[in-house]
């Protein structure tokens, strides 16, 4: 969806085989080194390893590209190579081929060490040079920091040190380049995201830095754009005139898990509404960007989120809860306090939801409710638009009884699609009106064709098209709304227990209730 | 499930579709083209299970044409699938006697409403896909022209007779050396002076990208033979020394570049499911093809002779 940056411009216009009006042939990424930190991760496993075959696969990877990985553990090339291809074996969704196996095992490396050890790091700054001498990797290095915040300083510093970071004299004529990639968290509050993105800056020109929201490589979020954009349908009910509220929900089914050590203390509201459910409002609310390049894209984002509001009263408009024990989805769970790791006077909150308005002429009183939570009845995320009610019903009272709000609910997960919700009449002799669904599923018109996030967005940082990353500007514009909340939180209430299985603390309900409005069913 | 009409019109035919359709559920909703596939019956098992695998990707509803027994008594006989192994629907038409040349009396009706229509000739195909009556109800016709007894002089046809809209699968397996060797020119390299493509003999694709290279380059490319598989080698001189991708097992290719080390590269051969869902996903003209095409026109490669 989102176009070519000038990075791949540019190259049309050096490169007589490329040509905008030649579709077949892909983007494909440059001679490249991929380092990666944090490789025995679950990302890395799960995610990032399956997608680079994946990439490779499809045939969009260059020759000669080659993963370094860097950890503690004891281990050689041999023993990267076999978690590389354990990962690929399990978690690639394309099939398995030997061929293309061998292309990816040949640029294996692994190089062992701790962060604060310099030696590790010049043997990481060798193995580098190695590559680009013996698989053409042209001096570009791309560093995939796949590791917790606080061990940022330590490895960007060692970059520096070891010379790494500098991409060094231009190889025939071409300058090389350096990328680094973080994933969230990008800080705790305002402060803590300055002062993360300041070690970054200190080594890193702020183009070169690549931030992972992988909601935004998603086709789904991409395809808001499309949706809003390339079609005449919406966009003029796309407004106060026309939309009552908007929802916008991310619930997942599971607790804690393995990450309780990292969850207790940061909660729902950081890990999920800063990133995610705000960077969805920023595309649901934003104005047309004057083109799908990085800068006019960014650009309206920060302005959307610039107009972000907070309720005048955060003990009404805001809600927070923890999950205790109960049944989800058929088996018995703890509670929130009850999981391992987590301390049992733990004030951390597993749920959260907050109404904002967006002050701007297309959305001036229209609220926009978010929402995400912990061990909710099932995992799910969606952008429901709730359009106003017909102002006059020329039918008796009694035959729109059924009818409900018209909806525009744009499901990101699972089952990714679009639905229209609206009144049809039921067949019969009686004019009875109720509400049906138009729906749009990927998995029935486009099945197997849609990348996973992680493809996309590791191809995009390999080619330097930078779109679908958030910059700096809008962390931290995240982190002024979401700030205050987390003060008000912290000084005055305390999360309110939930049934874990059920959609979600009273207050969150009474959060919509005041206005006579409901959450849609989760 | 199966449903077997003969002696059947294409009423009846749309009757059977809404009762299977009812039976199996949902399974035929969420279709986005209509694929028109004219073989026979020797060729229509592996064209129309490319086609459903093929429709795990695009579901579409498949029609195979089947021409029968040209000189008998008029007849249309379908054999209707539906909710099995695909998405999609697929239908065989076999028609009988003079039916057969007005195949698009029958194929116009169960054309799908609102979305795309492609026709595609696996074997022989019409020398003007667009002025074939089943050709002229799509909007993408693809023809393979690997699949005719002369390749070249099909290629040639297919140049004069070309509408916006028409594409070649022989095109369509260009594809995976087109972007191999698109990626090797976004690196710096020196002043090429010639280039040379090696395939097998009869290899339209290898001539299509001969063709290519020599119009987007500017540089003469000579198109040589070798014993395959497909295509095994592609080469330029340089100012340096050679630029030369080499695939000779068909399944990993070695790019040589001078001073450099040996990289490789997956590049396999790929099944007709996989070329067509290439050639389905995007349904605009392919107006590169064209200019190759046209330049192969007046340019023929062939044997020693440089495009």
């Amino acid at each position: 969806m989102i176009t070519q940056g000038s990075a791949a411009g540019d190259l049309w216009a050096v490169n007589p085989l490329r040509d905008p009006r030649d579709r077949r042939i892909p983007r494909v990424a440059g001679p490249c080194v991929l380092v990666m930190f944090g490789v025995t991760g679950d990302l890395a496993r799960k995610k990032l390893l399956p997608a680079i075959y994946d990439l490779a696969n499809r045939g969009l990877l260059p020759p000669g590209f080659s993963l370094v990985g860097f950890a503690r553990r004891d281990w050689e090339n041999e023993d990267f190579a076999k978690l590389t291809y354990d990962a690929i074996k399990e978690h690639a969704r394309t099939p398995f081929r030997e061929t293309v196996w061998q292309q990816v095992y040949e640029g294996v490396r692994f190089v062992q060490g701790e962060f604060g050890d310099d030696a590790a790091f010049d043997r990481l700054a060798e193995t580098v040079k190695q590559l680009d001498a013996e698989r053409g990797t042209g001096g570009n290095c791309a560093f995939y920091l796949s590791i917790p915040p606080k061990a940022f300083p330590d490895v960007v510093q060692q970059l520096k040190r070891s010379g790494l970071s500098e991409a060094g004299q231009p190889h025939s004529g071409i300058q090389p380049w350096r990328r680094v990639v973080i994933e969230k968290p990008f800080g705790h509050d305002l402060a803590s995201a300055k002062e993360l993105n300041a070690i970054l800056d200190a080594v890193f020109p702020a183009h070169s830095v690549f931030r992972i929201d992988h909601y935004l490589g998603k086709e789904t979020v991409q395809n808001i754009l499309a949706l809003r954009f390339a079609n005449t349908l919406y966009e003029p009910i796309w407004n106060r005139g026309y939309v009552d509220h908007v929802q916008i929900t991310m619930a997942e089914d599971i607790g804690t898990g393995g990450r309780a050590g990292y969850y207790d203390g940061i909660g729902a509201a950081r890990d999920v509404i800063q990133n995610h459910l705000l960077q969805l409002l920023a595309l649901t609310a934003m104005e047309e960007p004057l083109s799908f390049d990085a800068d006019s894209l960014r650009a309206e984002k920060e302005k959307a989120l610039s107009a972000i509001r907070l309720p005048a009263d955060l003990a009404t408009g805001t809600a927070r809860g923890q999950y205790a024990a109960g049944w989800q989805g058929g088996i018995q769970v703890p509670g929130f306090l009850e999981e391992e790791g987590i301390p049992t006077d733990s004030r951390t909150e597993t749920y959260a939801a907050v109404r904002l308005g967006v002050d701007t002429r297309r959305w001036a009183g229209v609220p926009f409710f978010l929402r995400t939570g912990k061990r909710l009845p099932r995992r799910m995320t969606e952008i429901a638009l709730m359009f106003q009610r017909a102002p006059h019903l020329p039918f008796a009272a009694t035959d729109t009884e059924e009818l409900g709000q018209n909806a525009l609910v744009i499901r990101v997960q699972p089952d990714e699609g679009v639905t229209v919700r609206f009144g049809s009449k039921v067949p019969g002799s009686a004019m009875e009106v109720r509400d049906v669904n138009m729906d749009f599923a990927y998995g029935e018109s486009f099945t197997e064709s849609s990348p996973e996030a992680y493809e996309r967005l590791l191809l995009d940082v390999l080619i330097g098209d930078p779109p679908l990353f958030p910059r700096q500007e809008e962390v931290e514009l995240s982190w002024r709304i979401l700030d205050p909340i987390e003060e008000f939180w912290a000084e005055h209430t305390k999360p309110e227990p939930y049934q874990a299985g059920s959609s979600g603390p009273a207050s969150a309900d009474a959060l919509m209730g005041t206005s006579g409005r409901a959450w849609r069913r989760l | 499930m199966t449903i077997d009409l003969t002696e059947t019109t294409t009423g009846a035919i749309h009757d059977a579709l809404m009762q299977a359709r009812r039976q199996v559920g949902g399974a035929a909703l969420g279709m986005v083209l209509t694929l028109i596939i004219v073989t026979d019956e020797s060729a229509q098992y592996d064209s129309v299970r490319a086609a459903s695998q093929a429709g795990r990707e695009h579901p579409c509803r498949v029609l195979g044409v089947i021409i029968r027994n040209p000189a008998g008594r008029s007849r249309l006989d379908a054999e209707i699938r539906v909710g099995e192994g695909g998405p999609g629907e697929t239908l065989l038409l076999r028609m009988h006697g003079p039916l057969g040349q007005h195949a698009d009396s029958v194929i116009a009706p169960l054309v799908l409403p609102d979305t795309p229509v492609v026709t595609w000739w696996p074997g022989q195909a019409p020398a003007i896909p667009s002025a074939d009556p089943l050709g002229a109800l799509a909007q993408r016709r693809v023809t393979d022209a690997a699949a005719s007894d002369k390749p070249r002089q099909m290629l040639t046809a297919l140049a004069s007779g070309y509408r916006p809209g028409d594409t070649d699968l022989s095109w369509t397996r260009a594809t995976s050396w087109r972007s191999l060797l698109a990626a090797t020119f976004d690196q710096p390299y020196g002043n090429m002076t010639s280039g040379t493509v090696s395939a097998e003999q009869h290899n339209p694709s290898a001539d299509l990208i001969a063709t290519w290279l020599a119009g987007r380059l500017g540089i003469p490319v000579a198109r040589e033979v070798s014993a395959g598989p497909g295509i095994t080698e592609v080469s330029f001189a340089t100012a340096d020394g050679d630029i030369t991708l080499s695939r000779p097992d068909g399944r990993t290719a070695t790019l040589a570049k001078p001073g450099q080390a040996e990289r490789r590269v997956a590049l396999h051969r790929r099944e007709t499911t996989e070329l067509l869902a290439e050639e389905l996903r995007r349904l605009d003209p392919d107006e590169v093809y064209a200019e190759a095409l046209a330049r192969f026109a007046v340019h023929p490669v062939d044997e020693g002779t440089s495009a």
